[in-house]
């Protein structure tokens, strides 16, 4: 069994990194910058090697382990009602246990990958930096056993998602990317907070249960002894659930995360995989037996899920940036996600997630890679790619496959995993999202094909140097070659854990040292999912011939052409211009909402009150004072006759006054 | 040891005025000064012993104008030691602030440390005349200060600052005066314990009389006019000490007084003074946006988190219908701590900005970070401490505010709740304004921070860590002091 200071290592490794870069190298060895590359991966490869020891203890470990609880803040009695108590404690079960296998795999991988496209970037060691802190805070959140604790790594990781997608604060744009994802993720995370208040609101009833409100454990008991129940946690839940859609973009919040490409590419593909995203439909999966207390709340979480996966495959149709292809490709499968915890399959969720981490992570390092050959990610100015590129087109082939969720690629066994839950939830709500789902595989695998043809099939389109009318600029060039070696080896590490992470981890078969249903089993009993799906051949045929429409539309339109997309684009005209522009909710939000309403309308009337109402009362209180002083003044003549007959006058008017009150 | 902490700086300013003749060892004797007060206030911190349920802790008591019953009397409780600290923190780096003054530089800095023994002595003077005297004591260097070294229309600020701040004396003074006469005593830590029994005035007006003075101070809206334009007009010292300290002094009257000796009252007007707290925040928040001068900006913000103190304090009302909360209590009074290194480290940024860039004025900044890394990396941390992030003091001070008044009054907390959004969204739009972006040509020039600067600027950012980390370390303390208080409210 692990030992606790191993699994706060895990933690506190690539928390240590960014001591040491930001007190130690920055400061005193800026000169060797790619210090800060080494040290960052070294933290990294011991926190796989913890990973891989809390992995294992965890699968010898009959239900959670918990650490030992150390107080951190007490206010009035630990058990009195009315006190306040947060303790510090990790929680490793199985949940844990494979997200953190995943987070400090794939951020090894991009790790690896920065030190060659982040290559003399004057701000190398502070990117190293922050991106240890990533990459801790998402750790600490999958460890955290207190949901405050979790909620202080929750908005840690947020924080360096905005120090890194404003990585290049120079550029406008990516300073106001930075500063949207942080915005909309807090709105979100206002759902989360007010969560947490009216968890601590109902304190009474876990104290009298001997329970704490804010951990994690003990608010599984809760719900399953009753200690809670009815429309306290369905409020709990829906609350909990608005910080996830922030964070895991998901409709109505999904806005921020297609603007987040403007980090650098290596940002993009570890917020798209195993941080930020995948922290939205971690929390869901860490509270799911509160979830599944309250059939609202998961018709809330199916229906938003369901939604956003064809909602934001549509917008991913029509986009020329192949990140931005990418990031609404990673909306739209983070509804599946969503959707498959609001059916109640949470393993589905989480094997996806799983699988997608890979593949996603490795279609980002993939538009990197093609983005150092061609210098843009403007897909109207590449092609023909995979002449130049073997490497890259092979492991990105491998990746769009994959997401296309064709057998036996690892997007096959969790997508279709999702698909039959879907299928057989048995609510209503269940059979509609089955079927958006289901028309957004089509999309999914038109989509990743378009991508596909548009970059590495056909001729060469002259990359930024067309784009930018043969000005570019020094920082981008056209440089048509394969990347280096250490970018190409995290792609095809990755590659080919996008090949075999879904049948190997999850077989359908017994595999000799790994058993039939391992990753189901193992965590399914952690999620109160004990009865692993059934597959159902049916849903699976059908969803691999879907598949393979949307690739043949994609290859019929941009492979050979025989459709041409111009005239698919005109006949569609209206359809194609909502969007191309998104639905205008960017408009709706940015211009309408944010601009017209709170800043020139609200903010603007309530500073105009306060300067011309509630400053000039002030002023007038002030005027009426001198004012009063003048005219009072009149009367101190000196004449000494003057203040006698005020005096008598006085003394009259008391004494009338007396008079009248006996 | 108390009247060391307050009169150490007094004395520093005698010594100045009097007898450092060459005018550029003036700074150093200050900064020694103000060095040697936080290092006794931190030893004060440390000798203060929280396991002694109540009552105060290192005191000083003598026979003043006995026929008055007013005596000179000091003393620290839990409520009163972290401001103590925070004073003498902010006290030294206001010293330090101040290195580039040439103006009239022996008398800026006697000023500048009157102001420390005035703003001290409000926290630990324990008889209510000795506090009126301290309360008013630093009315005159504060005028001084930012009518002779301040900026812009500095005059006018001055004076209305002070008018605002007299008006809430004077009815501060009556209230006293009418405590005295009815009972007899100025001694604070009597009259709170003891209870004021029949005053010869209603109580709800003494009540609002002290409620008025330390609301102005606070300030609570909408008596808060004028903080933006005395932050505004003052000199980047003033502000860190305006904003760090001198507007605890209102929370810190609020609690000791309003709700320490008149709880019946606090319980009754609990509800009103929420309504204050939550317009407080939004209203704030709001006006922020519109804000075009970094100091103005950070003034209003000011506006918005003291609303979080008022917040925390009217939750302890809701004690008399029989749920004794401490957690809102104890958060409105970290949020003071919280928010005097936060927004003194905010002005004083500002400051820095200001000195180099030659501006304030929002849209002729940008692309700072280029050329201050280490000023934009220290705006930033206070910055996103002032929004709130976890790990700095902000979260911890607003979160235990958030929990303990939820469960009193759950809309308005969360209404006031969304106070933090909205302070995502300026500070974020702030810094991306004024630091992100390209370059700006007129900018050229500008520095980084020297050593003298950064002194001050690590201080804060380390206090706010520390405390966002293991905010224990403050929170023992005051919930010793604030406890008493609480229990008053008791069925």
């Amino acid at each position: 069994m692990i030992p606790e200071p191993a699994v706060w290592a895990i933690i506190l490794l690539p928390l240590g990194s960014l001591a040491l870069i930001a007190f130690v190298i920055r400061p005193f060895f800026n000169r060797a910058a790619r210090l800060s590359g080494y040290i960052t991966i070294l933290a990294l490869l011991g926190s796989l090697a913890l990973s891989g020891w809390a992995l294992k203890s965890a699968l010898g470990h009959e239900g959670p382990i918990g650490f030992t609880l150390h107080p951190w803040l007490t206010l009035g009695g630990p058990t009195s009602a009315t006190g306040f108590t947060f303790r510090v404690g990790l929680l490793l079960d199985p949940l844990s246990a494979i997200m953190l296998v995943v987070v400090s795999g794939v951020s090894l991988m991009v790790q690896v990958y920065s030190q060659g496209y982040m290559r003399g970037d004057p701000g190398y060691s502070r990117y190293f930096a922050f991106m240890s802190l990533f990459t801790a805070s998402m750790l600490g959140l999958v460890l955290a056993r207190n949901l405050i604790m979790l909620y202080v790594f929750w908005e840690l990781v947020g924080l360096c998602s905005y120090l890194l997608i404003g990585f290049w604060y120079h550029r406008p744009a990516a300073a106001a990317a930075a500063k949207k994802a942080f915005i909309v993720t807090r709105l979100g995370d206002f759902g989360f907070l007010l969560a947490l208040l009216y968890l601590y609101f109902h304190r009474a009833s876990f104290v009298a249960a001997g329970l704490d409100p804010f951990d994690i454990a003990d608010l599984h008991r809760a719900v399953a002894t009753g200690a809670i129940g009815g429309m306290v946690v369905t409020w709990l839940a829906v609350g909990v659930f608005a910080g996830a859609a922030g964070k895991s973009a998901q409709f109505p919040l999904h806005v921020w995360l297609p603007d987040a490409m403007e980090g650098p590419t290596p940002v993009s593909s570890l917020i798209h995989a195993a941080t930020m995203v995948a922290a939205g439909v971690f929390l869901v999966a860490r509270l799911y037996p509160v979830f599944v207390a309250s059939q609202m709340a998961m018709n809330v979480v199916a229906v938003i899920g369901g939604f956003t996966a064809l909602f934001a495959a549509t917008m991913g149709l029509v986009m020329n940036d192949i990140k931005r292809v990418m990031a609404y490709s990673t909306v739209s499968q983070l509804g599946y996600m969503m959707l498959a915890l609001g059916v109640g399959a949470p393993v589905a969720a989480i094997f996806h997630l799983f699988n997608h981490a890979f593949f996603k992570c490795l279609l980002f390092l993939g538009a990197g890679s093609v983005n150092h050959a061609t210098g843009t990610f403007n897909m109207q100015f590449m092609g023909g790619l995979r002449r130049v590129q073997p490497w890259t087109y092979a492991t990105v082939l491998v990746a769009g496959l994959s997401l296309a969720g064709i057998f036996p690629l690892s997007g096959f066994w969790s997508k279709d995993e999702v698909l039959v839950a879907a299928w057989r939830g048995g609510t209503a709500f269940s059979q509609v999202v089955f079927w958006l789902a289901m028309a957004a595989v089509f999309l999914t695998a038109f989509y990743a094909f378009r991508m596909m043809f548009l970059t590495f099939h056909g001729q060469f389109r002259g990359g930024v140097e067309a784009e930018q009318g043969g000005h570019a600029s020094g920082e981008h060039r056209v440089h048509l070659a394969e990347s280096p070696a250490v970018m190409v080896f995290p792609m095809v590490v990755l590659g080919i854990a996008a090949v075999v992470s879904g049948f190997l981890a999850n077989p359908v078969v017994d595999l000799g040292p790994i058993p039939k249903h391992w990753f189901a089993e193992f965590l399914g009993g952690a999620l109160g999912e004990t009865h692993p799906q059934k597959t159902s051949l049916g849903v699976a045929v059908v969803s691999m011939l879907v598949a393979l429409g949307g690739i043949g539309l994609a290859w019929a339109m941009y492979g050979t052409r025989v459709l041409s997309p111009q005239r698919v684009g005109r006949a569609l005209r209206p359809l194609h211009t909502l969007l191309t522009q998104r639905y205008y909710m960017d408009h709706l939000y940015e211009r309408a909402i944010v601009s017209r309403g709170f800043y020139k309308g609200a903010c603007q009337a309530l500073e105009k009150f306060d300067d011309n109402f509630v400053d000039r009362a002030v002023n007038m209180v002030g005027w009426f004072s001198r004012n009063t002083g003048h005219s009072v003044r009149r009367l101190q003549t000196g004449q000494v006759q003057l203040y006698g007959v005020g005096i008598v006058l006085g003394i009259i008017v008391i004494l009338a006054v007396y008079l009248i009150g006996q | 040891m108390l009247s060391a902490i307050v009169f150490l700086p007094l004395a520093g300013a005698i010594i100045i005025g009097l007898l450092v003749r060459p005018a550029r060892w003036v700074r150093y004797v200050a900064a020694t000064v103000a060095v040697a007060d936080l290092a006794l206030a931190i030893w004060a911190f440390v000798l203060f012993d929280t396991s002694v349920p109540q009552g105060l802790q290192m005191v000083e008591r003598a026979d003043w104008i006995s026929a008055f019953r007013i005596q000179y009397f000091l003393g620290v409780d839990g409520l009163s030691m972290p401001l103590v600290l925070l004073t003498a923190l902010l006290g030294m780096c206001a010293v330090f602030a101040s290195w580039h003054i040439q103006e009239r530089v022996r008398e800026y800095f006697v000023w500048l440390l009157v102001l420390q023994t005035a703003v001290t002595g409000v926290f630990v003077a324990q008889d209510f005349i000795l506090f009126f005297i301290f309360w008013e004591m630093e009315l005159v260097p504060m005028y001084l200060l930012i009518s002779v070294w301040g900026t812009g229309r500095r005059e006018n600020s001055a004076m209305k600052f002070v008018a605002f701040t007299f008006l809430g004396s004077a009815f501060m003074l009556a209230a006293i005066l009418v405590v005295f006469f009815s009972v007899h005593s100025f001694d604070m830590e009597a009259l709170a314990t003891a209870g004021l029994g029949r005053l010869l005035v209603p109580t709800r007006v003494v009540f609002l009389f002290f409620f008025l003075a330390f609301a102005i101070k606070l300030p609570v809206w909408p008596v808060h006019t004028w903080l933006p334009d005395a932050h505004t007009d003052a000199p980047t010292a003033v502000s860190v000490m305006l904003a760090g300290v001198l507007l605890k002094m209102g929370g810190y009257g609020l609690i000791r007084i309003n709700l320490g000796m008149f709880p019946q009252e606090a319980a009754t007007l609990g509800g009103p003074m929420m309504a204050l707290a939550v317009i407080s925040v939004l209203y704030g928040a709001m006006v922020v946006f519109r804000q075009s001068d970094l100091k103005r900006l950070v003034a209003y913000s000011s506006v918005s988190h003291m609303g979080f103190v008022l917040l925390g304090i009217s939750s302890v009302g809701a004690a008399a219908r029989g749920v004794l909360n401490p957690v809102g209590l104890n958060g409105a009074a970290l949020q003071m701590f919280s928010h005097g290194v936060i927004t003194g480290l905010l002005f004083l940024l500002v400051g820095l900005v200001y000195e180099r860039a030659h501006t304030r004025h929002i849209p002729h900044l940008g692309g700072l970070a280029s050329r201050m890394p280490f000023i934009a990396t220290v705006f930033l941390i206070a910055g996103l401490a002032s929004l709130g992030l976890p790990a700095t003091s902000g979260f911890v001070a607003e979160f235990l505010v958030f929990v303990g008044t939820f469960r009193v009054a759950a809309w308005p907390t969360a209404l006031a709740a969304f106070g933090v959004v909205l302070a995502a969204g300026y500070i974020l739009w702030m810094i991306e304004r004024s630091l992100f972006g390209p370059q700006v040509a007129r900018h050229e020039g500008v520095t980084d921070a020297s050593l003298v600067d950064a002194v001050p600027m690590v201080a804060l950012v380390i206090a706010i860590v520390a405390v966002g980390l293991y905010p224990a370390v403050l929170t023992n303390v005051f919930s010793a002091g604030l406890g008493p208080i609480i229990a008053r409210f008791g069925p």
